[in-house]
């Protein structure tokens, strides 16, 4: 297609610092606080899972916090030395509490066997609850790229947005099941320990208020540091996938040119970059969890030591420091995985910013609120002093009218590279124009739903496109729930019936992308046999049978000028046959349409037609 | 994993010497509470401040010891698993490359692609994590068993008891939860299928008003993706509260077990604090274990993914070279068949003869071998019976490389690349400026001069912003640059309009006199001047001869060249 879509308003996209001047898919930058508004949002749409997630796991945190209070309860029961006031010790053999140590052990047995249930379904929950979440993410990627404007896809390569669409929204999913989760969980167990604590011995508290705001602070700085790196690991593998889908569909080429050293020389580039980018961001991103897991025992080196002397002078039980410790210990636990979590969220961040760019993408406007339904179309197409540009400043069509009455052929001519894609793009509205109007049965087409506009047309294009499926339903793809007569009349109309009905499987054979037992020719007739199934009245031919030999081209040309019957046809035109039978010719040149009138007129006019028509005659004799 | 070994062994030491960093790390957390212990224990009871402190102090020093080579461990399991997986990715992209178009066809792009992004990237998770917690946490666990084995092997034998359960259960998830990694990465195909097939045919879709319906199709395998990982998770996720719920009832009988040996004088009770000490570090590190395992699950359902590609056979071989024939033909082939699928002939015992610098044009119905010919003769397929000879010299007795420096092709709708003008003529190959000037030149691609920026042009993703004819023109001009034996043009003119179709044939007579060339086409005008023309019906030569010959032997021949010369003229 000719279409040059720089001018095309597709999302906020940054250019990116790579090799030459490529434009390349990268995250928009936001902060935080709305990325985490945004994830929030997909949350919320799972208020029942969420609230459920959420007392699960206040649940099944408390009851496992529960347990190092009675088992420091036990202990206490256990250890009853006691130092009399002569000096001796009494110890603890025989005078041991079993009555409490019996309660103590008891109840830890029921809570633990309830923790365990609970943190299981908790697990399910969440499971169920990230994949809705990632689940929704696609949908949304996807839902987007169907509104997207053509043009978008022209700048982006497939696989760095299908990168986006696996890769990304995967890693978001992982942090989201599992960091979420444990955020919530880490909150609950440091305010409860921290409560435990003070109840236990408040004076040991103290050593926290040293080490909290360490682990603070050094979370911060590492995050500041990592965040980028893992931007830029999302962005090198969606390039590199970029790259891989490129090459592997250029595969055959690649073979017959014998070019898969140099190529694989190009990808090792990539994957080196891609690995790069990996090792620097992982390197730097698991700095988190060892740091704090030190600042951790240093926080446990304290408590013990100043614990010791708080029990020598009495001041707190063996027990009472055994659970204080163990407590501390929670206490600093989920801090410790709150800074491994705060690391991890930053790859999810970088992912969710390149997922939410491709949501955010700018879709082609939406249709107006009033915008009414195209129906019982009779085929009246005008065009009324079109001006339309790719690039702002360079008018690609200047003050065009046009007249195409129902059942009429337009035939649109010029030579390579004229830019005759562009008429078909305006009047499919994959573009607006930028002065003037087109018309359909008189209704401005920027007033009617796009859907039942482009319904209104049948359109064979140049490039087949087939889908992986059987042959019916690539024939049928146009006209959902046909019947198998249909679409072998279709089928036998395109001349296409023989064919298929010789393979083994007929028309339930699937056609797959490579697809090399099917020839060029063969999909163009296929997409000819899918075009034969629409009755839109108006009918658009993008140069459909250049792949065709002409016998079956002959036969073609009954069956197109049988489907042309009583239709509106805009026709690029490469057939003098077709030319001369069209009621107007719209000529064009340096992709601007340069002469228009019937043949007869053209001719008399003596300009750029009647020289193309000139050295048609030359080449051949 | 296992047959991914020889990416591993390089790294090995490596990977032990990050190892052993961890373990010593993990040596040193475990030294935590011991000391902790003693503490409490000796020299809390004996009031000896001074050893309090420095006992303390040691707490503090294993602490700095154990971030210190955590870090250092942790950077080094990044650079190996980063480079493992470069190498494989390397490995698998070479293979893929170099699969015959036959096993390409069975394999689909789309998986191929997902499994050289996808899969190395969870062999690449895994091994990072396996290093990170493959060590620390199994350390953990076997250094805390034999820390409270030497403490009280009594008690210690209570959870010993208990390991085997966890390991039962371990067991049996990994077991179910593998197929289901590997059917989860199947349907990851289906996504990416999707998708493309989504992108590449939008303006289809849209002019079809087929976005709803393609938005049901996503919706459909979005689906089966999240049900089959709801699964896969599912199932993984009962380990985790399994372990923790029998190491928690190990925790309650060592304390009732400790409430008797204490009361009989057997025990000290600080051992039972030291003992829950440890229980939690066990308990936290077998967690970790049955993480490891989920983990591995996923990476080795990938790894087999990426090992069964890496491991298919090479199908097309290199026989030995044997004395070339004397006074052979450029080009011949001798009585060759061929069929894709093994059904139904696509060559039938096809036999022609082709001198250097003449020139072959192939021309029949959709459907009737004419690419087949081209593919065999490049040999992207093997031909089932027959030979062909390239100066007297089968083609399976050429190595590939030397094989493919002959040819020149443009294949039908062949592929243009993201990048500039020059690098789509130049394609990796040595050519220098010149001869890309040369080339775009005949190749009649003079629209190359009114771009911004002429050859270093910018070519869009899949030559969007080419119309269809320049793109057929810089395909030929990539033909052209390096100077091919042998030049192959599938249909790749059709859509050049006339003038520019024979000012195209003219350069190429004058300037590539010794080149052999092979065009496909419909049009009677891009062949007539063929040395041979050969037609065909149905795989099988129907005619053979130049333009004139077959006017009168080939009834077919001269139908078209009726009909095309007659009244269905093509202009621009």
């Amino acid at each position: 297609m000719a279409a040059n879509p720089n001018m095309i308003g597709g999302g906020r996209l940054t250019r990116a610092e790579v090799s030459g001047d490529k434009r390349r898919f990268e995250g928009t930058k936001v902060n935080r606080a709305a990325l985490l508004r945004r994830l929030w949002r997909y949350l919320g749409k799972n208020r029942l899972l969420l609230i459920l997630a959420v007392i699960l796991s206040v649940s099944s945190s408390l009851l496992s916090l529960y347990g190092p209070k009675l088992s420091g309860e036990a202990i206490n029961a256990i250890h009853v030395e006691e130092v009399l006031e002569d000096g001796t010790i009494l110890s603890s053999v025989g005078r041991v509490d079993f009555d409490t140590v019996f309660r103590c052990i008891g109840l830890m047995a029921i809570f633990y066997v309830c923790a365990a249930a609970l943190t299981f379904l908790l697990n399910v929950v969440m499971i169920r609850l990230s994949r809705r979440v990632s689940k929704q993410m696609r949908h949304d990627v996807f839902e987007n790229l169907t509104r997207l404007p053509v043009g978008y896809f022209d700048r982006f390569q497939t696989g760095d947005i299908i990168s986006t669409i696996t890769y990304d929204v995967d890693t978001v999913n992982q942090s989201l099941s599992t960091d979420l989760l444990q955020i919530l969980q880490s909150v609950i167990t440091v305010v409860v320990s921290f409560i435990m604590m003070l109840t236990i011995a408040p004076q040991l508290v103290l050593i926290f208020l040293f080490t909290i705001p360490i682990t603070i602070f050094f979370t911060r700085w590492l995050t500041k540091r990592v965040r980028p790196l893992f931007r830029r690991r999302s962005a090198k593998l969606g390039q590199l996938n970029g790259f891989v889908e490129e090459m592997l569909s250029g595969q055959k080429t690649v073979r017959a040119y014998g070019r898969e050293d140099a190529v694989l020389e190009a990808f090792d580039e990539k994957n080196d970059a891609a690995v790069q980018a990996y090792t620097v961001a992982e390197a730097n991103g698991t700095i988190t969890g060892p740091s704090v897991n030190c600042i951790n025992n240093v926080s446990l080196a304290l408590v013990c030591m100043f614990g010791s002397l708080l029990f020598m002078q009495g001041k707190v039980g063996l027990g009472d420091l055994s659970s204080f410790v163990q407590y501390s210990r929670k206490f600093s636990g989920p801090i410790n995985e709150v800074a491994n979590i705060i690391a991890e969220l930053q790859s999810a961040f970088a992912a969710a910013e390149r997922v939410f760019t491709l949501i955010d993408a700018e879709p082609e406007k939406e249709d107006l609120p009033d915008a009414t339904v195209l129906e019982n179309v009779k085929g009246e197409v005008k065009l009324e002093h079109v001006d339309f540009s790719y690039i702002p400043g360079k008018p690609i069509i200047e003050d065009l009218s046009l007249m195409a009455k129902p059942g009429s052929l337009t035939a649109i001519v010029g030579p390579t590279g004229a830019g005759k894609t562009t008429i078909i793009n305006l009047l499919m509205r994959f573009y607006d124009v930028d002065q003037g109007a087109v018309y359909v049965d008189g209704n401005d087409i920027r007033m009617v739903t796009r859907s039942s506009l482009r319904k209104s047309y049948t359109m064979v294009l140049q490039d087949t496109w087939l889908v992986h499926g059987t042959i019916y339903e690539n024939i049928a793809y146009g006209k959902p729930g046909a019947t198998m007569e249909e679409v072998v009349a279709a089928a036998k109309a395109a001349r296409i019936h023989n064919y298929i009905s010789r393979l083994p499987e007929g028309y339930n054979t699937v056609l797959t992308d490579n697809g090399t037992a099917i020839s060029k020719g063969q999909k163009q007739l296929l997409t000819i046999a899918r075009a034969m199934l629409l009755d839109a009245h108006m009918l658009i031919l993008d140069e459909a049978t250049s792949n065709v030999d002409t016998r079956t081209e002959q036969q073609i040309q009954a069956a197109m000028r049988q489907l042309m019957k009583n239709k509106t046809c805009f026709v690029i035109a490469h057939r003098l046959s077709t030319i001369e039978s069209a009621d107007h010719i719209l000529v064009l040149d340096g992709g601007k349409v340069v002469e228009q009138g019937t043949h007869e007129t053209l001719i008399a006019q003596g300009g750029f037609y009647h020289k193309l028509y000139q050295a048609q005659f030359d080449s051949v004799s | 994993m296992g047959r991914l070994k020889k990416y591993l062994r390089p790294y090995w030491g490596f990977m032990i010497l990050t190892m052993a960093i961890k373990l010593f790390g993990a040596y040193t957390e475990l030294m935590i509470p011991d000391l902790m212990e003693t503490i409490l224990d000796e020299k809390v009871p004996a009031g000896d401040r001074q050893s309090i402190f420095l006992y303390g102090g040691g707490m503090l020093f294993c602490a700095v010891l154990c971030l210190l080579s955590n870090i250092l461990a942790n950077r080094m399991s990044a650079k190996s698993s980063g480079q493992i997986t470069r190498a494989i990715r390397h490995d698998l992209f070479n293979r893929l490359e170099h699969l015959s178009a036959r096993q390409m066809d069975k394999l689909t792009v789309s998986s191929a692609e997902s499994r050289l992004t996808s899969d190395t990237y969870n062999i690449n998770q895994m091994l990072a994590r396996l290093q990170r917690m493959g060590v620390r946490a199994p350390m953990l666990l076997i250094g805390g068993i034999i820390m409270m084995v030497r403490m009280d092997a009594a008690l210690a034998l209570v959870l010993i008891a208990l390991l085997p359960i966890i390991a039962l259960v371990t067991y049996f998830v990994t077991k179910k939860s593998l197929p289901l990694y590997t059917k989860q990465q199947t349907v990851l195909d289906k996504i990416v299928r999707t998708v493309q097939e989504n992108i590449t045919g939008i303006r289809v879709i849209k002019a079809l008003s087929k976005t709803e319906y393609e938005k049901e199709r996503f919706h459909k395998v979005n689906t089966e993706l999240t049900q089959i990982d709801q699964k896969a998770g599912t199932v993984s996720a009962i380990t985790n509260p399994t372990a923790s719920l029998t190491l928690n009832l190990g925790l309650t009988l060592v304390v009732l077990i400790g409430a008797y040996r204490v009361n009989d004088g057997r025990m000290d009770s600080g051992v039972i604090v030291a003992f829950l000490q440890y229980f939690t570090m066990i308990l936290n590190a077998m967690l970790g274990v049955t993480r490891i395992f989920v983990m591995w699950s996923k990476g080795e359902a990938s790894a087999k993914r990426v090992a069964d590609v890496l491991e298919s056979p090479e199908d097309m071989e290199i026989l030995e070279q044997i004395v070339p024939e004397e006074n052979a033909p450029h080009i011949e082939f001798r009585n060759v068949s061929f069929s894709y699928t093994g059904i139904g002939v696509n060559t039938a015992n096809m036999s022609f003869r082709l001198e250097r610098g003449q020139t072959l044009g192939i021309l029949g119905p959709t459907g009737s071998g004419k690419s087949t010919i081209l593919n065999l003769l490049m040999r992207l397929y093997d031909a089932d019976e027959g030979q062909i000879l390239i100066d007297g010299q089968d083609i399976r007795s050429i190595p590939f490389q030397q094989l493919r420096q002959k040819f020149g092709v443009v294949f039908q709708n062949d592929f243009v690349m993201e990048g500039t003008i020059a690098d789509n003529l130049r394609f990796f190959r040595d050519v220098d400026d010149e001869a890309l000037q040369h080339a775009a030149e005949y190749a009649q691609a003079e629209f190359i001069a009114t771009k911004e920026g002429g050859m270093n042009a910018e070519v869009q993703v899949r030559g969007n912003n080419l119309s269809g004819g320049q793109k057929q023109r810089l395909l030929i001009g990539r033909a052209l640059a390096a100077n091919p034996e042998i030049l192959i043009l599938d249909d790749a003119s059709s859509a050049l309009d006339y003038r520019t179709d024979a000012k195209l044939r003219r350069a190429l007579r004058e300037n590539y006199a010794d080149t052999t060339t092979v065009l496909v086409a419909q049009r009677i005008s891009s062949l007539r001047h063929a040395d041979v023309i050969l037609v065909l019906q149905e795989g099988a030569v129907i005619g053979m001869g130049n333009h004139e010959q077959l006017m009168e032997s080939c009834e077919e021949y001269a139908y078209l060249a009726r009909i095309q010369m007659g009244n269905g003229q093509e202009v621009g």
